[in-house]
């Protein structure tokens, strides 16, 4: 995709001086009009100058990934699935870093991201069949360049910078044709040990890392008050690199910040923190009722911001898409979760033996003895294996 | 004579023989690098591969094993050094939970090949939080293979075969026996992974080891010998792979079995070494199994206590003794 991002300086600073300096990067307003650029603390100048079939597939991509995130919410409570974490509400901060990423580019996700996830180009049933319990995701992570969604909160963090030192390592970085590894991770995994190391160790170690921490205000109930003081991108100047707050609902900024900060990394000059400030309109997962701990009136105060129809209004005004296009498109989206919905349902129930596999890759004796009897007792039943 | 080397230096050995055939292995961890590790296990290492291969690190365990498993998946073969096995429970989470895990949960598609070195058990009076024989935990995770090594030959072939391993490997160096000596490693050593030593051969009782526990059961089997007894020393050097084969082998020949561990005798590894032979042996045997195991107390730090809470040769010798005469 294209985007033109000027940078207004050549080494990387102190901040430039705050007055007049804009909150968060932002490029297309909650009621969808574009601003032309805008500058972070640090004097970048960030724009983007897309095609009219860029536009298209940004929002082509944010309103499929919300109607499959649905209606893979809708199979777990019809019990299809054994959990989901829902993404809606964080598409443009998904959506837009996503397309950021070259296809060299690593990415270490969390379980939520499933906007990312499309966005590499991986079939959407994949992480249905993980929380579906029939396979573990299923993902090739070398060719899809998108690690397995980590559950255990921040610890991909930590993957993610020894495999951006590993980058470094071999060579990959200092061109812009080099490599670059991102971290996604949310607000909550800021308070973890995993997190602040991943800091300290990129930053000392100058590595190739963008660390993406999208800001959807609660970790399970817990606001972002009880996680920090400070804002969360201003951490990373105590770590002694960039932090940039970027509205996390507008998918242009997303994108242009994220697209930077890879760019900065690829090219040997070190690591970026970004703070894609958004929410999280759904529950933290289908576990979880979040009406026990906020309030309606902040869900439609965020409704007011809402990453798909700020982008919609844009593409209408401008004329860049007509009712035609938003008519294919949700016509595209129905069609694409009624086929998630029959192929979820047609997945395979996994053959009990399959449990002994994988656990060490040059095999175990004891393993194999363990499946041997476990072989004996599933054909000791009538019939056979079951 | 040939010289005799230490198990300390033999540690560096192991790994620079390793870094010398293999370019994707590098080192990281705290102190390795100009200071040659706080134990001196490292030595040589910085002034040979330099600092990208050897990496000192900030103070960060859960950096130190969880940027190694990130650093395996670009192709590299990392060895991480966690100082203290106590400081294990600083990184659990990556060790018991990220490493052990990644190859099942991506159906075989990831491999981590990495080794996490860390000195372990006591002996040397460093108190309750340096001193601890925690191979039992690593023992514990599936996923991992775990290797204790009792000789300064086998640290250099095992730590061959733990590198070379595409599995993730927890080596267990002991603390109490960096200053021990022995002949070095052969050219091209390699000691596989799961395969047990018989030190000492005997027809009366098993004495079953592992690490620094291997020289005591040895030098209570010599003491026994003067009353009679003949008693055969199994050094395990493993725990994953167990090498159970052996054990029942020899349980065959002596029917009689003490496992010597250092870990705590709740949770410690001779409990499942005991189970097999009595799951799989137990026509083999003409007494009970006995473990000669720590306390379950957390370490003292005064010498004398430590000694009565560790298995020494006296408690090993009291053991056989009484099942000697079972």
């Amino acid at each position: 995709m294209g985007a033109t991002v000027t940078r207004a300086r050549t080494t990387r600073g102190e901040p430039a001086a705050p007055g007049g300096a804009p909150e968060m990067v932002q490029l297309l307003t909650p009621d969808g009009k574009r601003i032309d650029s805008a500058r972070d603390p640090y004097g970048t100048e960030y724009t983007v100058d897309f095609t009219d079939q860029e536009y298209h597939k940004l929002y082509h991509d944010m309103v499929v990934i919300r109607r499959l995130d649905a209606e893979a919410e809708a199979l777990q409570r019809q019990g299809e699935l054994g959990i989901w974490a829902s993404l809606r509400g964080q598409e443009a901060a998904q959506v837009g870093s996503g397309h950021a990423l070259r296809p060299q580019d690593m990415a270490f996700p969390t379980y939520r991201e499933h906007g990312v996830l499309y966005c590499r180009g991986i079939d959407p049933i994949m992480p249905l069949g993980l929380f579906r319990g029939v396979d573990q995701g299923g993902w090739d992570p070398s060719k899809f360049k998108f690690h397995m969604y980590t559950i255990v909160i921040g610890a991909q963090t930590l993957h993610a910078t020894g495999y951006a030192m590993g980058v470094a390592k071999d060579g990959k970085v200092g061109g812009d044709d080099g490599e670059a590894v991102i971290a996604y991770f949310g607000d909550g995994a800021t308070s973890q040990g995993d997190v602040n190391e991943a800091f300290v160790w990129s930053s000392v170690y100058h590595a190739p890392i963008v660390f993406f921490c999208q800001n959807n205000q609660y970790a399970i109930s817990e606001p972002i008050e009880r996680q920090t003081r400070v804002p969360l991108h201003q951490r990373a100047n105590g770590f002694g690199f960039p932090g940039i707050r970027v509205d996390g609902n507008d998918v242009l900024a997303s994108y242009a910040v994220t697209k930077a900060a890879l760019d900065q990394a690829r090219r040997g000059q070190g690591p970026t923190m970004i703070e894609a400030y958004t929410y999280r309109m759904g529950a933290h997962t289908t576990s979880d009722d979040p009406t026990r701990y906020r309030l309606a009136g902040e869900v439609e105060q965020w409704q007011a911001k809402d990453p798909i129809l700020r982008l919609r209004t844009f593409l209408a005004e401008q004329q860049i898409a007509g009712d035609d296009f938003f008519q294919q498109t949700d016509a595209e989206a129905k069609a694409a979760s009624q086929e998630l919905r029959e192929r979820v349902l047609a997945l395979p129930d996994p053959q009990p033996v399959q449990l002994f596999d994988h656990v060490y890759p040059t095999g175990s004796a004891e393993l194999d003895q363990q499946r041997a009897q476990f072989s004996a007792y599933l054909e000791s039943f009538e019939g056979g294996a079951h | 004579m040939a010289e005799l080397t230490t198990y300390r230096e033999s540690v560096a050995e192991g790994i620079a023989r390793e870094m010398r055939r293999d370019p994707a292995v590098v080192c990281l961890g705290e102190d390795i690098g100009a200071a040659g590790g706080v134990f001196k296990t490292t030595v040589g290492l910085y002034e040979e591969f330099g600092p990208v291969r050897i990496r000192d690190t900030p103070i960060s365990e859960q950096a130190i094993v969880g940027a190694a498993m990130g650093a395996a998946m670009t192709g590299l073969r990392p060895v991480a050094e966690i100082m203290f096995s106590d400081f294990l429970a600083c990184c659990w989470d990556h060790v018991a939970n990220e490493i052990p895990k990644v190859r099942y949960m991506t159906g075989g598609q990831v491999t981590v090949p990495l080794v996490i070195r860390t000195a372990n058990g006591g002996g040397l009076g460093f108190g309750a939080q340096h001193s601890q024989a925690v191979e039992n935990w690593a023992f514990a995770v599936p996923g991992l293979k775990v290797v204790a090594p009792a000789t300064p030959s086998d640290v250099v072939g095992l730590m061959a075969a733990a590198i070379r391993s595409d599995d993730p490997v927890v080596f267990f160096e002991h603390k109490g026996l960096f200053a021990s000596k022995g002949p070095p490693a052969p050219p091209e050593h390699l000691v596989p992974l799961g395969q047990a030593a018989c030190l000492r051969t005997g027809t009366d009782v098993t004495l079953v080891a592992l690490a620094a526990t291997v020289p005591t059961a040895l030098a209570a089997a010599e003491r026994l010998t003067a009353e009679g007894v003949s008693a055969e020393v199994l050094d395990l050097r493993c725990l994953v792979p167990l090498d159970m084969r052996a054990v029942l082998e020899s349980v065959a020949r002596t029917s009689r079995l003490v496992v010597v561990e250092e870990n705590p005798y709740q949770g410690g590894w001779g409990g499942t070494v005991a189970s097999i032979v009595a799951d799989e042996g137990f026509e083999l045997l003409d007494a009970p199994i006995r473990r000669v195991a720590a306390a379950c107390v957390p370490l003292p730090f005064a010498d004398r206590l430590e000694d009565a809470v560790l298995p020494t040769v006296d408690t090993v010798a009291g053991a056989v003794r009484a099942l000697a005469a079972y």
